[in-house]
């Protein structure tokens, strides 16, 4: 029940929510779990493998039982949801669901700081006023609502806590953060803070990402429960918890309690339920307590040598059974509607350990503290062992056994578990962990994981093992603040060129090449995929045909040795190439696996520009950069990335040439360009460069007169009836030419051999890479090969990367593979589909057929050269 | 995230960065006299220490430059400047 006054509540201002459907009233300060404590409630979902009834257990990041639905977001403790007005919640079995998109607005915020203070307890709050007062750039961060830590328990020292927030106020340099909780830490003082804003559900936060030059840790101590039968069923609650309700919230549990404890902290549970009207009998596993005097004095009652063996009770506690910590003897049944526990305390060493920090175990306080820490970071107060001391009591014997003595409450799990994990020969923390699933659940064993270790230590009757290891997150993280704006659109960027409004008003649908958006093709109304890909493929190979290609990637490389340079990146030779010409080239990595393709033109004696692949543009600029200052700093050579400077216009087909000589009178023989002016006085590069074997042109000119100049090869070529196509058409055309397309047709596992393509190869000069020709696995005939596939019915489609094996092949598991299929399309001018394909041994296959078993049907294609349309390369004048 | 030094550009997060692996290992000047077993070695094979370990590191999105370092592989901190 509320309590007609006190706590750190707003009474003035009421508020109205809705668990489980009833609706109740709170006050601004509560949590949801206080303020369904205030209404009565103690019970919430039942547990999620047993289905027993549960109740709430604790007032923090602990609670392993009271989770929430709220809004999208699933499993948030009740005892951490802070209420606002017409919060709507579901109780939880143990786990929950996103049930919808989470698009609360969460933004990243980057900062550096002096000094972290890792939670705003007495400890927290000093150290911060310490740091403050030097002038340093502090940062105190706290998970609750408001900083104070165990302070906002204690009225006695809420004077104290308004003077120290006072005189943090003053420093223009220390930020207080509140509903924040630093669940990172990572290398090098880097600390990540989820942090909520203020207000109803849905309002978004704020993820930090924090490099700190020094971390205090001052994150407190968790309290654990003790493990006797009947452990878990409502109304067992945290001593320290029951304070918090009591004296924070003004919420009385229960009107007749049992305080059941190994340590001192619980008599001051006990003194205040005793001040607030409520009977208690103090259960004391130890022989003496300086607090006993006090108690008795109060109205209360202690027992020496006594605990809580077991509980009795429905839907909630009724009764509990006193006995002797070690079992055994008489019991004694004492009704009571609350039962407060405190099996001693563990300091909060998560982000300690998370940041490397090495733990021991603390005889007096039988729990683990922070040892050495591996990085600028200290502890403080409890989270640093500042403890009382305590009495080992790992398990509380009964005579039904150890099935209902709970260790972890979310996972369902009981010291039966443990003893069968470790009767199963189990004995590091981890395996048992693995066995029993505690310590995995929401809250990350935070109740859980010492008792265990205590539990372990018993069965096996040796001392503590060493702690699981602590990993982020400390609290759970809604994968939306992790995100943060880098979602939908702007998870990426997106690059469009200069001509994408041109594309998108003639309906073109895009593809994703890197973060370019490509025209993939132009259908027309009525137009599938294949109609439009087959008419326009007929149009660049009987007519003339536009693509937009200024998504490739251009380097210029300048300078008295950029030859000399190229000579050694690429497999063919460039020192000879003339001033005004154009060559096709192929790179290596120094393994000698393909790595790039692309045309280089030589604008003069020290200059030159590439084209590389679309999205290899950035990849193989870093590669020449690292030759040229890694291995090579005497070439003079310099690199500068001019892809978006340059809109680049194909012109292919037959009637490409009638079409470039009405906007430019040039005359180019294949692999030359020159520089000139168009029509509409625009300047350009015409280059005379085919990647589809037909004869073709490439108009370059300056990225902002892209859509003009396009517009005006559009408008040129209407009389020649000229088609745009998009990246689907450039890929069936190069295909039927037998041209790979680098990464769809190459792996990284494949040769200019394997690919057929000798003749690029010098032989005269090293390249990088060459080398690696001459290995024995290199040279290998058996590798896979590019070679072409006719499926043997004209019409039947490879699926690519459809896997190929012998006609005679079982398929049987396992299943000799040959390779696969890599690129598969209709083709306009064979009038038949066909395929490209790395097969093993391939090129000694020709004339074979071989299978692709699919999913309900097995396709035979037959083994051919990959080259299917113009092989004497005719077509290429025109 | 690891804070690395660049040298010219000071301490910058390890997203900026790309990592180029064990530093040292320079292009051989003759590969053509080389064994295949002696190429290989340079193309596929690498140190991995417990321990201190000379790596390359390149200021990708910063001022583009490569640079040694030397970084103990268990704790991640930085021991100086490498060869």
């Amino acid at each position: 029940m509320r309590l007609p006054e006190g706590g750190r509540i707003d009474r003035s201002a009421p508020l109205t929510f809705t668990v489980d459907g009833v609706t109740r009233t709170g006050y601004r300060g509560d949590t949801v779990a206080s303020a369904l404590l205030a209404d009565g409630v103690v019970q919430v979902g039942a547990s999620a493998y047993r289905h027993r009834p549960r109740g709430i257990v604790d007032a923090g990041v602990a609670e392993p039982n009271a989770l929430l639905q709220v809004g999208p977001e699933p499993m948030r403790p009740a005892t951490t949801v802070e209420l606002t007005d017409g919060l709507v919640a579901r109780t939880l079995s143990g786990r929950g669901r996103l049930l919808e998109p989470n698009d609360e607005r969460y933004d990243h915020k980057h900062v550096h700081c002096d000094v972290l203070v890792v939670g705003a307890g007495p400890a927290g709050l000093a150290a911060a006023l310490e740091a403050g007062r030097t002038g340093a750039r502090v940062i105190l961060a706290d998970e609750q609502t408001e900083p104070g830590g165990s302070a906002l328990s204690t009225p006695d020292r809420w004077p104290w806590l308004a003077e120290v927030l006072a005189g943090l106020s003053g420093f223009a340099e220390t930020r207080v953060l509140s509903r924040a909780s630093v669940f990172g830490y990572y290398d090098h003082n880097y600390l990540t803070i989820a942090q909520r804003h203020a207000g109803p559900i849905g309002a978004g936060g704020r993820l930090w990402h924090v490099r700190a030059g020094r971390v205090v840790l001052a994150t407190g101590a968790h309290e654990r429960p003790l493990v006797f039968a009947g452990n878990d069923r409502p109304g067992v609650m945290l001593a320290s918890a029951v304070r918090t309700y009591l004296n924070r919230y003004a919420v009385r549990l229960g009107t007749r309690a049992v305080v059941c404890t190994t340590n001192d902290s619980a008599y001051a549970t006990a003194l205040d339920l005793l001040a607030s009207g409520v009977d208690v009998l103090v259960a004391d596993a130890r022989q003496d307590c300086a607090l006993a005097g006090a108690v008795r004095a109060a109205g209360g009652d202690v027992r020496f040598g006594t605990v809580v063996v077991g509980t009795e009770g429905e839907a909630a506690v009724t009764a509990a059974l006193l006995g002797a910590p070690v079992g055994g003897g008489p019991v004694e049944l004492f009704h009571c509607d609350l039962v407060a526990v405190s099996g001693g305390w563990n300091p909060a060493v998560h982000l300690h350990s998370q940041a490397g920090g090495t733990l021991r175990h603390d005889e007096a306080i039988s729990a683990f503290v922070p040892d050495r820490s591996r990085q600028a970071n200290a502890s403080a107060g409890s989270a640093n062992g500042e403890l009382d001391p305590n009495l080992p009591l790992w398990t509380i014997p009964s005579p039904g056994g150890w099935d209902d003595h709970f260790v972890d409450l979310q996972r369902d799990a009981t010291v039966a578990d443990v003893l069968r994990a470790t009767d199963a020969g189990l004995r590091s923390a981890e395996h048992v962990k693995r066995f029993t699933t505690i310590g995995t659940a929401h809250d990350q064993g935070k109740t859980a994981g010492v008792t265990t270790l205590g539990v372990i230590a018993e069965a096996l009757g040796a001392g503590p093992p060493g702690p699981t290891t602590y990993r982020p997150p400390y609290t759970p993280v809604p994968f939306a603040m992790l995100a943060g704006r880098d979602r939908g659109a702007l998870h990426d960027p997106a690059r469009v060129t200069s001509i994408h409004d041109w594309h998108v008003a003639r309906g073109a649908e895009f593809e994703n090449v890197g973060q370019w958006k490509r025209p993939w093709y132009y259908p027309r109304p009525g137009e599938d995929m294949t109609t439009a890909v087959l008419r326009e493929c007929a149009a660049a190979r009987t007519g003339v045909g536009m693509q937009d290609a200024s998504t490739l990637g251009k380097i210029e490389i300048v300078g008295l040795d950029a030859a000399e340079f190229l000579n050694r990146m690429y497999t063919n030779a460039f020192k000879k190439l003339a001033v005004g010409a154009a060559r096709y080239g192929l790179m290596c990595k120094a393994d000698g696996m393909v790595f790039d393709d692309g045309v280089v033109l030589r604008l003069a004696e020290d200059r030159f520009l590439a084209t590389t692949t679309t999205g290899n543009a950035a990849a193989v600029l870093d590669w020449f950069e690292e030759w040229l200052q890694t291995e090579w700093p005497d070439l003079r050579v310099r690199l500068t990335s001019v892809t978006e400077q340059w809109a680049t216009i194909a012109v292919v087909g037959p009637k490409s040439r009638a079409v470039v000589e009405k906007l430019a009178p040039v005359d180019l023989s294949f692999m030359t360009f020159t520089d000139t002016t168009l029509a509409n006085g625009i300047p350009a590069r015409i280059a005379r460069i085919s990647f589809s074997g037909e004869l073709a042109f490439e108009i370059n000119v300056a990225t902002w007169h892209g859509l003009a100049v396009w517009e005006a090869v559009h408008g040129t070529g209407e009389e020649f009836g000229i088609t745009p196509y998009g990246t689907e058409t450039m890929h069936v055309l190069r295909a039927e030419k037998g041209y790979p397309i680098v990464g769809q047709d190459t792996d990284g596992t494949v040769t200019p051999i394997d690919l057929g393509m000798e003749w690029i190869v010098s032989k005269r000069k090293a390249f990088v890479g060459s080398r690696s020709l001459r290995r024995p696995d290199t040279a290998r005939p058996d590798r896979k090969q590019l070679v072409g596939l006719l499926p043997v019915d004209p019409s039947d489609l490879l699926p690519e990367g459809a896997q190929l094996v012998t006609a005679d092949s079982s398929l049987e598991p396992p299943v000799p593979m040959l390779g696969h299929v890599t690129s598969s399309y209709h083709s306009a001018a064979l009038g038949r589909t066909f395929a490209l394909a790395l097969v093993r041994s391939g090129r000694d296959r020709l004339g074979q057929v071989l299978h692709a078993p699919l999913a309900g049907k097995t396709i035979a294609a037959t083994v051919v050269e990959p080259v299917f349309y113009d092989p004497e390369g005719t077509r290429r004048d025109g | 995230m690891l804070l690395i030094r660049c040298p010219w550009c000071g301490d910058r997060d390890e997203v900026e960065f790309s990592y180029g692996g064990q530093a040292g290992v320079s292009y051989p000047d003759d590969p053509e006299a080389l064994t295949d077993a002696q190429w290989a070695e340079y193309v596929f094979v690498r140190d991995n220490p417990r321990g201190p370990y000379a790596e390359r590191w390149v200021h990708t999105n910063g001022c583009r430059r490569w640079f040694d370092t030397v970084r103990h592989t268990v704790t991640h901190e930085f021991l100086g400047e490498g060869s």
